[in-house]
């Protein structure tokens, strides 16, 4: 086996089984949040428990290990297709390990290989860069969180949603009340404002890769991201559902321009089990730094 | 928080009320999709497995086969409970159930259900695989795993101090429906 597959199966190990820290700290914070004595706190202890215990036994957080989505950041030149391969045999073996369930299924079939590989499983993005350097993020997509991800065509009279920033504001929230007691919350949203119905989702998802607390360079997004955070976390929807302050642990938006005729808001949900981590690859494939 | 002992008695389920926290101590008998529409359909429970007066469990386990034939549980979290919606109140009528265990909350007519008959429901913490797979202390069994495989099994658990949250109870309350009503008017006034 080579490196870049060891270094695969290491990265999907550590993303399974370990909380990123900029989520861990965001947990410590609503557990901190909660008022002593609530079902609210007891759901955060449980949670931040299971993170420890997951760490220590090297074994997935969740049962739910998820989709399975790289993203890759690679030079001019370098070899898709052979880290293609890799990574799937990466998936494989971890597969094999348990560090990922057995959760691909044949779409028209129904039938579950146990391999987890498959049409689109895994996912990979390559991205080009004029650097020399390799970095490969991975993000384990729950069901649970998944199906919560809400599409919005703009305007909604129903909500009273315009195709402006007060209109986006509006279907986020909507998407916070729709959600809860569903996701597995508190959770972090991922939208995009625009974009076609594909790039929208694609683009809400990438923005989970953005660091908890970093704040977004684009003035009126970082307005709109706090306006967000601190309105959901207002509602008292809570831990699970429970009720409780924290609804959720961030928000991270971006956007994309968009045809005349659209205009999409696409939110994707990640669950309290935030699973994502990164490396940088030497030529070789060793890993050299972690991202997260 | 309310220790509560398999099996249970209507009394101390009826007197279960929604936000009350709980751990179970006991044998329970996990079920997901399969086994509801098996059930629903009129199939019979295997020798062995009784929801008298006791709890079922919508989990989909991981579990570990020793080379002795014995079971280790790895990873046992609670599934979304509404895709069971349809068919849960007949089961809890027929099989006797007093609690079901899973995630985020069921709908009017198992909640109708649970107020007829004196059954509660019990929210888990959701991805919560490893804390709660602690508290299974024993695999006693399984049935019906090759007709439905590992996930959809039933599985006889004993288990302890398993940690749950009340919030469907058996006189019709559930804190989904509050919770949900409450932020959906905070939000108004925000918006
Ligand atoms: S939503 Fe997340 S935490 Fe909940 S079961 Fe799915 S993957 Fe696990």
């Amino acid at each position: 086996m080579t490196m870049l597959h060891d270094s695969l199966v290491e990265l999907i190990r550590r993303t399974s089984a370990e909380i990123p820290d900029d989520v861990l700290q965001s947990i410590l914070a609503a557990l901190e949040a909660e008022k002593k004595g609530t079902i609210a706190e007891a759901a955060m202890k449980i949670i931040e428990k299971n993170i420890e215990l997951a760490k220590r036994k090297s074994q997935p957080i969740c049962q739910d290990t998820g989709s399975v989505i790289f993203y890759v950041d690679c030079p001019v030149g370098f070899d898709q297709i052979t880290f293609h391969e890799t990574a799937r045999e990466a998936v494989k073996d971890a597969t094999k390990k348990g560090f990922l369930r057995q959760n691909s299924v044949d779409s028209l079939t129904g039938k579950n290989d146990g391999t987890n590989l498959g049409p689109g499983a895994p996912t990979v993005h390559f991205h080009q860069h004029r650097t020399e350097d390799v970095q490969v993020r991975l993000m384990l997509k729950g069901g649970g969180c998944e199906n919560v991800g809400a599409q919005y065509s703009l305007p909604i009279e129903k909500l009273h949603a315009n195709r402006d920033l007060d209109g986006c504001r509006k279907v986020i929230l909507d998407a916070v009340l729709q959600a809860q007691g569903k996701g597995c919350g508190p959770g972090v949203l991922g939208v995009c404002i625009g974009g076609d119905r594909a790039t929208g989702y694609e683009f809400s998802k990438q923005q989970l890769l953005r660091l908890i607390p970093d704040r977004n360079p684009v003035p009126e997004l970082d307005k709109l991201e706090q306006d967000i955070f601190k309105t959901a976390n207002e509602l008292g929807i809570g831990p699970m559902g429970f009720g409780g302050k924290t609804t959720l642990l961030g928000v991270k938006i971006c956007a994309a321009n968009r045809v005349p005729a659209s205009f999409f808001v696409s939110v994707s949900y990640m669950c309290w089990a935030f699973r994502r981590q990164g490396v940088s690859l030497s030529p070789a494939g060793k890993i050299e730094k972690w991202l997260y | 928080m309310i220790k509560l002992s398999l099996p249970f008695t209507e009394e101390k389920i009826r007197a279960l009320k929604v936000g009350d926290a709980v751990e179970v101590s006991g044998v329970v008998f996990t079920g997901r999709d399969a086994v509801h529409k098996y059930l629903h359909e009129g199939g019979k429970l295997p020798p062995g497995v009784s929801l008298r007066d006791g709890i079922i469990y919508h989990c989909g386990p991981v579990m570990m086969q020793h080379d002795d034939g014995s079971w280790k549980c790895t990873a046992a979290g609670p599934t979304t409970s509404i895709r069971e919606e349809p068919d849960q109140g007949q089961i809890i009528r027929d099989f006797g159930v007093r609690a079901v265990i899973g995630k985020g909350g069921m709908g009017d007519r198992t909640l109708a259900a649970c107020k007829e008959h004196g059954c509660v429901y019990l929210h888990g913490v959701g991805g919560a695989a490893q804390v709660l797979a602690e508290c299974v202390k024993k695999v006693r069994n399984v049935y019906f795993l090759k007709e439905f495989g590992s996930p959809e099994a039933i599985w006889e658990l004993e288990v302890e101090n398993f940690p749950a949250v009340v919030t469907i109870d058996a006189h019709g309350n559930s804190l989904h429906r509050e919770i949900f009503a409450a932020s959906q008017a905070k939000l108004a006034q925000l918006i």
